[in-house]
């Protein structure tokens, strides 16, 4: 597979690590009165869908960059990459 | 008599003539013969013995998709198996055996499996070989393995290279028939990135083996004008011999070059093959189609071959099989090869077609609406038995039979990515489906378009839209005038008669029976039909197998060839060896060696290494008289316990952590908090996984307010970069802070023992104050050493000892432990390697990869109390999980055999005594054990469960597979100076 790194072009998944679901970026609350369910729910209850799925990537063999890639697991066709951290902002993430 | 059937014309080179041998005996061919094109030439019919029934077999067909002729090639350590004849071009010398015979193809005891072919039927190997079940590995499967099977490797080491390149393109045209030629053409013109890939020795595909494609121009003449022009384009790379055996995603394309398959051996700058891994933006497979048999009674005498593949051979390579010929056909197609055997004087003996309405001949005879009905001959086709269209039998004398049962479009590539091909019933036959990937066009045969007019003009026209796609302006250039015949064929797939056996796949022996019985017994998905008798597997795939097998199910299970489908096409498209898989990295180079700073004065000193991670580390350093590695390592532990010892500890993982929120991004990455570390201090971290279990550990050191330097295990380097990037990266991307991997930077040496600082003292630059006061127990700082050489100092302890380690500029790690030997020659300073390093942690109780192997708790470390429950750190939640806090889990303990002449041996397992040894009972087990001459015995660290509380117990340490069954004394982890006073002195 090719993915287009947003800084780099495009580049053989080979130099990347794959992690898994995109999902990890939102990490519930530790300090929550839930917060033991929810980091269950977080780390073990993932959605496995036929298609269109976001993923994190880890370009190890390149930048060190993480992205988040959009990608269909049926076809492998990508529809979108962009650096994990500006994934992460826009949903809140900050420190 | 020599090349008895060789005919006139051809593409050989007649004034080359080449020797070879096939089974000892000695032939001649000549330059552009293949070996199975020479051996036809000799009237060597016979080539092989079947896989299963060991039955006689000969050439089948003229291409890559060959069932029957493979032989081994070459002897000694070139010798390989399994090559295929046709796919083998002839040169001076070469050798190459039958195989799966004995003792001698001609005369095959193991043909007696022909005989009890009625036991012998699909899924028996299943069915006899069931019970009892140890029986299978001693006794069944080596006897089946010998007696069926393919060719034999020569058990010696591959003397040959094999390499491996990366190619780009616009277009990568796939075959160098009309089609690709035209694309090429097309392509070439325009100025794209052409690769043009041919699998055969030559470009030009079926223009070489037939006659009259063009009705102008002489086929090879055109051929070489395009190839002529295409040469002289610098946008065009041109490669035969290379076969695209995988399309993968995005474009990419896996591609094998035989670039020294044809010499005797490869030249000494040249490799044997090379991987490419073409990277293409568009494709077009022009790959052709393959010839598909009639199946009968008997169809797989020595003689028997596909009418193309005839053709190709007296077209090509100017060889009949034999001077009288016959045609099984039922289609048009079967009636072209009469045409040119007969135009080149072979007698054709009759053209049997299976239809009514068929073409006629006045050179021939045609015998329309007949069937063959069985064969003779026991080591060579004899005769053919035809039942005529009135009903009548006729015996017909034929040394060779061509059959044509219709083409098959080679589609492969088109499904490498899941796609299924569409049945289509106006020409019968498999094409590619039109919904295909708009990366990968399709042209020519391989789309089913099977004229040579339609070819040529589809290829041009595909090459045109893919490049349109690019945005590069491309025409269809001038073709040349080529047949337009339509595809004439009724399908007739196999000849319903008589009790004997009828050959579908005849690479695994397969029948028509075969294949009703496994669909008796209700293999009826094609996917469950193929693995039951194996039709369709080994090294043709079932090339001319499969279709003939799937319309055989289509009826048996009352359904059309279209509600069958096929099965799952994969990668590779032909046989790769292994070899080229592996390209260089073969031996050492298969996973090389990082070499430590101190490797080569290591080496000087006699040292003895030892793989850690992928590292090359001294494991322990001989002098003279030891004969025993516990001799060296005894003597390095108690001289580390004694003056002073120093160790490469370059390999653990260094990360520099700066900016100006390192410290809370450290604080939430270890489970214990670094908040309020001051600078100029390490701490000692854990580091959990968010699932709460423990995932390496290390120590962080505060050089400045915003620089920390945090070291990893050896083994865990690049997960815990990994894993630290990723928090940073995808949870706090707002905070201030930077991580770089600085393991490769520094090259650091653990200088451990009562006589340490003595020792650096005189090594450290005098501007530097390391008396315990100024710089205690776990301080750090960045210093100067041997003269204003900058250095890291760390006092951090491994072995229980006073210990520093001191960190330089890894170019200077050799100068530095030469320095340092140099100044500890007064202290009798003792290098010492990693298994010291193991026994003097193992006696301080500190864990390692052998406790933190990923299913151990901080609890279990007997850290339970480090996690923070103030601040938020990665796996602090799920830690607190009831289960990982119960209070009977394991803890880790330390153990001593009660008889001090036993030996603890790691992974035994514990159990109280009296109980059975089993799983129910078991205690615990142990993690890391070594003889610990401070001690005086052997001793272990394990877990256990409640070990907290067991200590000064006693318990059974047993390990069935190494007849270890002792008693033990449960104990503190820490076998020396549990207080730590040793540390800080």
């Amino acid at each position: 597979m090719i993915i287009n790194h947003p800084l780099l072009g495009p580049r053989d998944s080979q130099e990347f690590v794959y992690l898994g679901d995109a999902s990890l970026i939102d990490r519930p609350n530790a300090m929550a009165e839930t917060a033991l369910d929810d980091f269950h729910d977080y780390l073990y209850l993932r959605d496995n869908p036929a298609g269109s799925h976001k993923e994190l990537w880890f370009h190890e063999q390149g930048d060190r960059s993480w992205l988040v890639v959009t990608r269909d697991v049926t076809t492998h066709e990508i529809t979108d990459v962009e650096l994990a951290s500006d994934y992460a902002k826009r949903r809140g993430r900050d420190r | 008599m020599s090349q008895k059937n060789r005919l006139v014309g051809g593409q050989i080179d007649r004034s080359r003539p080449l020797s070879f041998a096939f089974d000892g005996k000695n032939y001649e061919g000549y330059a552009g013969d293949t070996l199975a094109s020479a051996l036809l030439a000799n009237d060597v019919r016979l080539m092989g013995r079947s896989f299963k029934y060991h039955r006689p077999r000969g050439v089948f067909s003229a291409g890559s998709e060959e069932p029957n002729a493979l032989v081994e090639l070459r002897s000694g350590a070139r010798q390989e198996p399994n090559t295929r004849a046709t796919m083998t071009e002839l040169y001076d010398g070469l050798t190459a055996m039958s195989q799966n015979r004995f003792p001698s193809l001609r005369f095959d005891m193991l043909a007696f499996n022909d005989a009890l072919s009625s036991f012998l039927s699909a899924g028996f190997y299943y069915k006899t070989f069931m019970w009892p079940p140890a029986f299978w590995e001693k006794l069944y499967e080596p006897a089946i393995r010998r007696a069926a099977g393919l060719g034999r490797l020569s058990g010696k080491e591959d003397p040959d290279s094999y390499d491996k390149g990366f190619l780009h393109c616009d277009l990568l045209i796939i075959g160098s028939g009309p089609s690709g030629l035209a694309a090429a053409l097309t392509a070439g013109r325009a100025g794209a990135e052409v690769i043009l890939a041919e699998e055969d020795v030559v470009f030009g595909g079926r223009l070489l083996a037939e006659q009259n494609l063009l009705t102008e121009q002489c086929g090879n003449e055109w051929v070489s004008d395009v190839i002529g022009e295409l040469s002289s384009l610098p946008n065009v790379r041109l490669m035969t011999r290379t076969t695209i055996f995988g399309q993968y995603d995005h474009g990419i394309f896996g591609a094998v070059e035989r670039v020294s398959d044809h010499l005797p051996e490869p030249p000494a700058d040249k490799p044997r093959q090379i991987l490419w891994r073409i990277y293409a933006k568009r494709a077009l497979l022009a790959a052709g189609a393959t010839e598909r048999p009639i199946t009968f009674e008997n169809n797989d005498r020595p003689g028997v071959m596909l009418a193309g593949a005839m053709r190709a051979y007296a077209n090509r390579w100017a060889v009949t099989a034999s001077t009288d010929i016959a045609i099984f056909t039922n289609n048009d197609d079967g009636h072209r090869t009469a045409w040119d055997l007969d135009a080149k004087g072979v007698n054709i003996a009759a053209v049997i077609d299976s239809r009514m309405d068929t073409p006629s001949s006045t050179e021939f005879e045609v015998l329309s609406g007949a069937q063959i009905l069985d064969s003779h001959g026991r080591l060579g086709l004899r005769s053919v038995k035809v039942r005529l269209k009135d009903g009548s039998t006729r015996e017909i004398s034929c040394g060779a039979l061509g059959l044509s049962g219709g083409w098959n479009p080679n589609v492969h590539l088109a499904c490498h990515k899941r796609g299924r091909p569409v049945w289509n019933e106006t020409i019968s036959t498999f094409v590619p489906a039109s919904s295909g990937d708009h990366l990968l066009r399709i042209a020519g045969a391989a789309a089913g378009i099977f004229s040579t007019h339609g070819a040529l003009h589809s290829g041009a026209e595909e090459a045109v839209k893919a490049l349109n796609d690019l945005d590069v302006s491309a025409h269809v250039p001038e073709l040349p005038e080529a047949e337009d015949a339509p595809v004439k064929i009724t399908p007739f797939w196999y000849v319903k008669s008589g009790k004997g056996r009828a050959w579908l796949d005849l690479q695994n022996d397969v029948t028509v029976k075969d294949v009703q019985l496994a669909h008796q017994e209700g293999f009826r998905s094609v996917e469950h039909m193929k693995r039951y008798t194996t039709l369709g597997m080994a090294t043709d795939q079932g090339k001319t197998a499969n279709v003939g097998a799937l319309a055989l199910l289509a009826e048996l299970e009352g359904k059309t060839i279209t509600e069958i489908g096929t099965t799952i096409f994969r990668p590779p498209y032909t046989p790769v060896s292994m070899g080229t898989f592996a390209g260089r990295s073969r031996g050492k180079d298969f996973r090389p060696y990082r070499l430590t700073p101190s490797h080569k004065w290591a080496a000087e000193q006699g040292a003895v290494f030892v793989e850690a991670g992928n590292w090359l580390r001294a494991q322990w350093f001989p002098t003279q008289g030891e004969t025993h590695w516990r001799q060296s390592v005894d003597r390095e532990v108690l001289a580390v316990r004694k003056s002073v010892g120093a160790c490469d500890v370059t390999t653990l993982g260094k990360i520099d952590v700066q900016g100006a929120d390192a410290a809370e991004f450290l604080n939430h990455i270890y489970c214990n908090g670094f908040a309020k570390l001051p600078v100029g201090k390490v701490r000692y971290g854990l580091m959990l996984r968010e699932d709460g279990l423990a995932m390496d550990d290390g120590t962080a050191a505060r050089l400045a307010e915003d620089h920390f330097v945090v070291t990893t295990t050896t083994a865990n380097a690049v997960p815990v970069f990994r894993h630290m990037e990723f928090y940073r990266q995808c949870l706090w991307p707002g905070l201030d802070v930077q991580l770089i991997s600085t393991t490769e930077a520094w090259a650091q040496f653990a200088v451990a023992g009562p006589n340490a600082r003595k020792l650096l003292q005189k090594v450290i630059d005098p501007a530097y104050d390391i008396s315990n006061e100024a710089f205690p127990y776990m301080a750090c700082g960045e210093i100067t050493v041997c003269g204003d050489l900058r250095a890291r100092l760390f006092r951090i302890s491994f072995s229980g000892e006073l210990a520093y380690e001191i960190a330089v500029p890894t170019r200077y790690g050799d100068a530095l432990i030469r320095r340092l030997m140099e100044a500890g020659k007064e202290f009798d300073i003792t290098p010492y390697g990693t298994e010291a390093l193991g026994v003097l942690r193992i006696e301080k109780g500190h864990a390692a990869g052998n406790e933190l192997n990923g299913q151990s708790t901080a609890a279990m470390l007997g850290m339970g109390r480090m996690v923070s429950q103030k601040k938020d750190s990665i796996g602090r939640v799920l830690a607190g999980r009831p289960y990982l806090q119960r209070e009977d889990d394991y803890r880790l303990v330390g153990l001593k055999p009660v008889n001090s002449k036993e030996t603890i041996l790691a992974g035994a397992h514990l159990m109280t005594a009296g109980d059975t040894v089993n799983a129910a009972n078991d205690q615990g087990w142990v993690t890391s054990a070594a003889y610990s001459p401070h001690v005086g015995s052997s001793i272990a660290l394990a877990f256990l469960k409640n070990g907290e509380a067991r200590h000064g117990g006693m318990i059974r340490i047993v390990s069935p597979l190494d007849n270890l069954d002792i008693e033990g004394e449960v104990t503190s982890p820490h076998f020396i100076d549990p207080e730590g006073d040793r540390l800080r002195v």
